[in-house]
């Protein structure tokens, strides 16, 4: 499981966590995304979130 | 190689460092110059007005470091350099004495805020905030106050509110507009945030303006056109941007509101081209995060040598009042049309529909806010 974070807004998605309020299910991978699925706080897309280490 | 000139950046604000980011995903070797008056510190300026609401200082709102980003993307960084001119014929960048060549030239230098001139003795003691060093300075001054003044109703007048009330402090907004964020949000919309944030606790004083600023207690005194006079301790000027355009013209480079370009990002003049808060795109002038990403991606893949225009899509913008959370797509200008208006409360969807019905903008507060995807999705894109 891997962490993504948004580089504009600095939001984090952890594929361990999904993101339910989206319909996006725990443990979804991020490339399984869907790919118009935009950072919930600032609007940008899936292009603008980097891979980040895991803490 | 060597004999190459770089290409110069001025400017290491979101625009420029998205710029560096995806040109460096696809040309690793070209060389870059990044040139800025400040001190090239990266952070994303979108987040300064949340700093208390995430319990963050201008230090925890920085992301890296100049030296961390000249490792990351392969890039020479020159620091608190102050650009006094371009030479287009030459393909020269002016410093004071110096001249430097470059191949392409991007401008990415930003906006400057708005200052007022307003009578009185308490000038020092009013901040505007438009990158973090400004933010750095504003929360010094903050610690040892309590009251906030701020000047402005806009978006950027509205979000520090917020978040100033979330770090505890009073806050007084004051504004010549009836409304808040005029322009940017229909009434049933703008009145739904300004009710939330005061119940927040925020006093506005709408449909007035600030006269006088005189010292007072070691803070200021703020004597209002209404005859109204407010304390506070420290006073935040929010009353708008405008697009750096002054050495851009001197230097013969076409300018509207802001620096003109196509939409390859292209200027007037070969080889310059400009993006984000300073450049006029196709004859829009947004100053919002969506924008910039679409065009910082575009110019990187021209600058490789494959030219392309940007394509913006629908451009959403998220307003970070998390008292009434709000996001709007205005409609085009003049666009024909009459709003339609479902409010609940403090949540309201108002959709801008033409005689045809179709959806051409939208403002969502509160528990619709929601929707603003969904809502995006309906909305025709800026460029087909």
């Amino acid at each position: 499981m891997k962490k993504w974070q948004c580089v504009v807004c600095g939001l984090i998605y952890d594929e361990a966590e999904g993101w339910p309020e989206d319909g996006i299910e725990p443990g979804t991978k991020w490339e399984d995304v869907p790919e118009d699925w935009v950072c919930p706080d600032c609007g940008v897309g899936k292009e603008d979130f980097e891979m980040i280490e895991i803490g | 190689m060597s004999e190459q000139a770089p290409i110069v950046i001025v400017g290491t604000g979101l625009s420029g460092y998205s710029l560096v980011r995806e040109f460096r995903k696809q040309d690793k070797d070209t060389p870059v110059v990044m040139v800025t008056a400040d001190d090239g510190v990266s952070y994303s300026k979108p987040m300064l007005s949340t700093g208390f609401t995430k319990g963050k200082d201008a230090d925890g709102l920085a992301q890296a470091s100049t030296d961390a980003m000249e490792e990351q993307f392969g890039v020479q960084l020159r620091t608190f350099t102050t650009v006094t001119g371009i030479d287009p014929e030459a393909h020269e960048l002016i410093i004071g004495d110096e001249r430097l060549k470059y191949s392409k030239l991007v401008l990415a230098w930003g906006a400057d805020v708005i200052r007022l001139t307003i009578a009185g003795d308490g000038q020092e003691h009013v901040f505007s905030i438009n990158d973090l060093m400004d933010y750095r300075a504003f929360r010094e001054a903050l610690a040892d106050g309590q009251k906030v003044a701020i000047m402005g109703a806009g978006l950027i007048g509205c979000e520090f509110a917020n978040d100033l009330r979330n770090g505890d402090y009073e806050v007084d907004v004051i504004a010549p507009s009836e409304v808040v964020m005029p322009g940017l949000l229909p009434e049933p919309a703008a009145n739904a945030v300004q009710q939330e944030l005061e119940n927040l606790g925020v006093r506005f004083h709408l449909g007035t303006v600030v006269d006088r600023i005189d010292r007072h207690n070691g803070g200021v005194r703020l004597t209002l056109a209404n005859g109204e006079s407010l304390e506070a301790d420290v006073v935040l000027s929010a009353v708008g941007l405008h697009p750096r355009t002054g050495l851009a013209e001197s230097a013969g480079v076409d300018v509207g509101k802001g620096i003109k370009v196509n939409r390859a990002l292209e200027t007037s003049a070969p080889d310059i081209y400009a993006l984000g808060d300073c450049a006029e795109v196709d004859g829009h002038v947004l100053l919002y995060v969506l924008p910039l990403m679409a065009c910082a991606r575009a110019l990187a893949k021209t600058l490789t040598g494959e030219r392309t225009e940007v394509s913006y899509g629908t451009m959403p913008v998220m307003i970070k009042t998390p008292c009434c959370p709000t996001a709007v797509c205005p409609p085009p200008s003049g666009a024909d049309g009459q709003w339609e208006v479902e409010t609940e409360g403090t949540s309201v969807r108002a959709l801008f529909r033409n005689s045809a019905g179709e959806v051409l903008g939208f403002a969502v507060t509160g528990r619709f806010a929601v929707e603003k995807q969904a809502l995006s999705k309906e909305v025709p894109p800026i460029h087909n």
